[in-house]
Parts: structure tokens; sequence; C-alpha cells
């Protein structure tokens, strides 16, 4: 029973197949992908929906206060209304901007996000798009979405635009470097670039109780924070959410979009975040695997989105807690804090994997991290080494 | 279902070089670079090279196109200047493609049908990396180690005496 409940969706896409069962081979490559599209497409929306309301909601109940409630029960309808008034309004292009790459842009930072989400496996059996360089894919697709902030931010021929776009692009190309750095170790330890293989690699327990997940070993929990914080701010999210301060740069690369455009933008955000997100419970959280033995009678997907929600929940936790850091702040923890600690975790899961990847190796590993996080911390100790802030620029 | 794909891959390419090579505006120019870039990854695809496909998307869409654009951006002032067909390019472009066209010609394993190989999987691609190739994947490494503290030292600070 429980076996026909975990690949319901899979088998519901093989009986939509049998009915094809006549046609040539490329109908049914060409439906089974557009089915593949369609449930990626119709999930994911949902779930934006839900997490674009329930966000300001939980904003709302940590900062005391209501979050939106008046369409529909506990406002759950908001998203209808944002819709509407987001596909009514009027599109501005203003008249000195590059017309059709400020047009391309929203598309193609859309595109990307979308295609980041294709490879993440979502269940037993349940990978949209099944490749074998899967990470691979995910991060080369995902380092598009540079390009499109760029295009967004030239050709709409703004000054605070372009700022914004810079500044995006800056902490991008930072972040991305831990961000890969940190998947390293886990591709080291599965010896495989393919999501499926790495949760396959992620299966088994120890008592029936503590997961083989990747975030159980020392080197795992390390690049699993470092990867969430990367994370963050490759979806520009708060803390890190400078290239669309508010308070500085109106709306960074996205100011000169109004409606449906800038919707898509809002869209593209929170999907690769739902991307990085995503990926993060592929790595580290053992996707769709249940976290104690007896609760494998679950459904595969469920465990899935279970974990995806907890790390949204954390997102927005996040985004309700902590100011916005500085540019420079930015950079300097990406550079001297990120990179040597992401390093490290290669060199503790290398240590855990030869130490017979048992108690020795975990308590190995857990040195090797200690000490590098302890000297790190002693060598950037900001309060004695640095002097107060010059600018340089802003007299 | 291979030889059309590779018909509307091909336009795709071409009309993004001619693009490149033609718009008046150069940030134009640098984005339509990008869409050949993608169209090589998609031969790539084709050919069942899935892992020099990726890395083609991975280090010429997410790296290069961008430091293309930003090295425009930051040093060029008349980024909308027109700019007139340079005909030297034209004649060394048309005798480069010139002679690549008469070497593929006269090649003779053209004539015989290429035997059928496994795609490669980025695992053996990793392997062989990791053993027969250890050394020369060391010195690439220590290039580009060199390369980074290089930039870093260029951009560096240098300490205001006061």
């Amino acid at each position: 029973m429980s076996q026909s409940l975990d690949q319901i969706f899979v088998s519901a896409k093989q009986w939509i197949l049998s009915l094809l069962s006549g046609t040539p081979d490329w109908v049914t490559t060409i439906v089974s992908i557009l089915i593949n599209i369609s449930a990626l497409l119709g999930v994911f929306l949902t779930i934006f929906a839900l997490i674009s309301v329930l966000e300001r909601k939980i904003l709302g109940r940590m900062q005391n206060r209501y979050g939106p409630n008046r369409v529909g029960p506990f406002g759950l309808f908001q998203p209808v209304a944002d819709g509407i008034k987001m596909l009514i309004k009027e599109d501005v292009v203003p008249a000195r901007a590059d017309k059709v790459v400020h047009f391309l842009a929203p598309i193609l930072v859309a595109a990307t996000a979308i295609l980041t989400l294709g490879v993440i496996p979502y269940g037993r059996n349940m990978t949209p798009f099944a490749i074998d360089g899967g990470i691979l894919f995910f991060f080369a697709v995902g380092s598009t979405t540079e390009l499109a902030v760029f295009m967004a931010g030239w050709g709409s021929n703004n000054k605070f635009s372009m700022l914004g776009a810079m500044r995006a692009i800056a902490q991008m190309v930072s972040y991305e470097l831990p961000l890969i750095v940190t998947t390293l170790p886990v591709v080291m330890v599965a010896g495989a670039l393919s999501p499926d293989a790495i949760i396959a690699a992620q299966d088994g327990y120890s008592f029936g109780i503590v997961p083989h997940w990747f975030v159980t070993t020392p080197w795992g929990a390390a690049a699993f924070i470092l990867f969430f914080v990367s994370g963050l701010v490759e979806s520009n999210r708060t803390p890190f959410d400078v290239p669309e301060g508010e308070s500085e740069i109106v709306a960074g690369h996205m100011t000169e979009y109004s409606g449906f455009k800038y919707a898509t933008f809002f869209l593209a955000e929170y999907f690769g975040m739902f991307a990085i997100s995503g990926l993060a419970v592929t790595l580290f959280l053992g996707g769709w695997h249940a976290p104690i033995a007896v609760l494998q009678f679950i459904p595969s997907y469920i465990w899935f989105f279970l974990k995806l929600s907890a790390l949204l929940f954390v997102y927005i936790w996040i985004r309700g807690t902590l100011p916005r850091t500085r540019v420079d702040q930015i950079m300097n923890f990406a550079w001297k804090f990120m990179l040597p600690m992401a390093f490290t975790c290669i060199i503790a899961a290398a240590v855990w994997h030869y130490q017979g990847r048992g108690l020795a190796g975990w308590l190995w590993s857990l040195a090797v991290i200690t000490i590098v996080y302890l000297t790190l911390s002693l060598l950037l100790e900001t309060k004695k080494k640095f002097a107060p802030r010059t600018y340089r620029f802003v007299e | 279902m291979n030889a059309t794909a590779f018909i509307v891959i091909a336009i795709i390419t071409i009309a993004g070089a001619l693009a490149a090579a033609t718009l008046p505006k150069l940030i134009h120019a640098a984005l339509s670079l990008v869409i050949v870039f993608v169209g090589i990854a998609a031969y790539f695809f084709l050919l069942g090279a899935e892992f020099v496909g990726l890395v083609q998307v991975f280090v010429y869409v997410g790296a290069v196109a961008v430091l293309i654009l930003f090295t425009i951006l930051l040093t060029r002032r008349d980024i909308v200047s027109e700019r007139g067909i340079n005909w030297g390019g034209v004649i060394v472009a048309l005798a480069v493609f010139g002679g690549l066209l008469w070497i593929i010609l006269n090649t003779t394993s053209l004539a015989v049908l290429a035997p059928q190989f496994e795609p490669l999987t980025v695992k053996q691609i990793g392997e062989s990396l990791m053993t027969d190739y250890v050394w020369p994947l060391q010195c690439v490494g220590l290039v580009l180690t060199v390369a980074l503290i290089g930039a870093l030292i260029l951009v560096m600070e240098e300490k205001i005496e006061r």
C-alpha cells in the first residue's frame, strides 16, 4: 500500500503514457517531457503563491502585527488578489531604456530559475530531468542568472538599476565559489555528480534513528551551514539583500520594471530560493529519505517537501530577524571566512573518508573543522584589527 | 531528428555570431556572443558530450560573458559609438574559414564513418583526470592560483603615505 502511494505520481505518468502506446516514439518523448514540465510548474507556482502569503503572515507574527488577513479565509487568497493587481498594472518601459534587453531580462531570469528546479529529485523516481551531471547542470544554468541581472540593470538605463546589478553580480560571483566548493565534499564522498546517486549515498540508518545524511557528519554540518548562507546570498535574501536595498537604491536592477515584469523577477527570486533549498535538501538532508527508519512508510515526496518547507521557513525567519549587511562586510565574509571554511570541509570530508567513515573519522573531521574555525575566528577578530571604516568617495 | 536539431542550432549560432560581429552597440554584440556560446554547448549535448557542454555553459556563459560585459562597461566611454566594418578583419576571417574548410575537405577520415563511441560519463572523466592526467591538472591549478594572486596584487590598495 505504502509502496503504491509512494509511486502514485510515477504510476499516473506511466498510465498517461500507456494511453499513447500506438503513437511513434517521439510523441511519447515529447508528452513525457510536457508532463514533467507542467507538473513542475504547477507544483512550484502553487508553492510560490502559498509562500508569498505565508511569508507575509509569518513576518507579521514576528513583528507583532497581523499579516494579510482580508482576502479569503486567513487571507489565503491574497496571492490571487496580488496576481490580478500585477496583471492589470500598466507596463512602463523607460523611454531611454534599451527595449529589447529590458524585455528579455525577466524572461531569462525566470527561465534559468525554472531550469534549475528540473534536476532536483522530488521523490523516489521523481526527477523531472535526470542527467548524469545534474549538480553541474544546476550551477551552470544558475550562473546564467548573473547575465540576466546584468541585462536588467544595463537595459533599464538607470543609475540605480546599474548600481543594483553591479552589487548583485559582485556578491553572486563571490558566493558562487563557496557554494560550489561546499558541494564538492558531498560529490567526493558520494562519488557522483547526479542528484539521484547522491541521495542513494545517504540511504540507511544507524540504530534505526540516526539517518546517514551528510548533515550528521561534522564536515556535512559545516558545509550545510556554509551552503545555506551562500544560498541566501545567491537568492538575494535578507541579510544579503543589498542589490535591492530599498532604502538605498530603490529596488536595484528591478527599479525600472513594473507590473507583470516585476512579478516575473519576484517569481524568479522565489524559484531560485526553492531551487537552492531543494539542492541543500538533496545534498545534505538526505533528499526524500525519511529521518528515522520507522517512518519510511510515509511517501518520499512528502518528506522532501517537508524538508523544503522547513528550510523555507528558516529563510523567512532570518529575514524577520537580521538587519541588512553592508557590501564590504558581505565581500570580506565571503573571501576571508566562507572560502577557507569551504576548503576545510573538503579536507575534513577526506579525513572522514580515510578514517573508515566511522566514529574515529567523525571525531577527526570534527577536530579539523574546530581547529580551522577557531584559528579563523582569532585571525578575523574585527574589533582589534580593523580601523574605523574610511569612506574614500563620500566625504 | 538529430539533423533537424543540428540545422536549427546551426542557424541560431550563426545568427548570433553575425549579430555579435555587426551590431552597433558593443554590449549588444557581447550579449549576442552569449547565444553563440550556448549554441556551441548545445552541439556538445547533441554529440553526447554532456560534461563538456555543461562546462561550456558554466565557464563561457557564467564567467567569460560576464567578464566581457564588465570589461566593455568599465573601460569604454563610447559604448554606443558606430562601428564600421573592419575590412582587414573580414579578410582574415575569410582566410581562416577557407583554410579550415580546405583542411576539413582534404581529411581522409571524413570519408570513413566514425566508429560509435560510448558517451563518456562524468565519473570516467574524473577518474582519468585524477590518475593519468593528474600532473597536467596540478599544473593548471598552479597557473590559475598564480593568476589569482597576481590579480589580487594588481588591485590591492596601495598604502597612502601621510
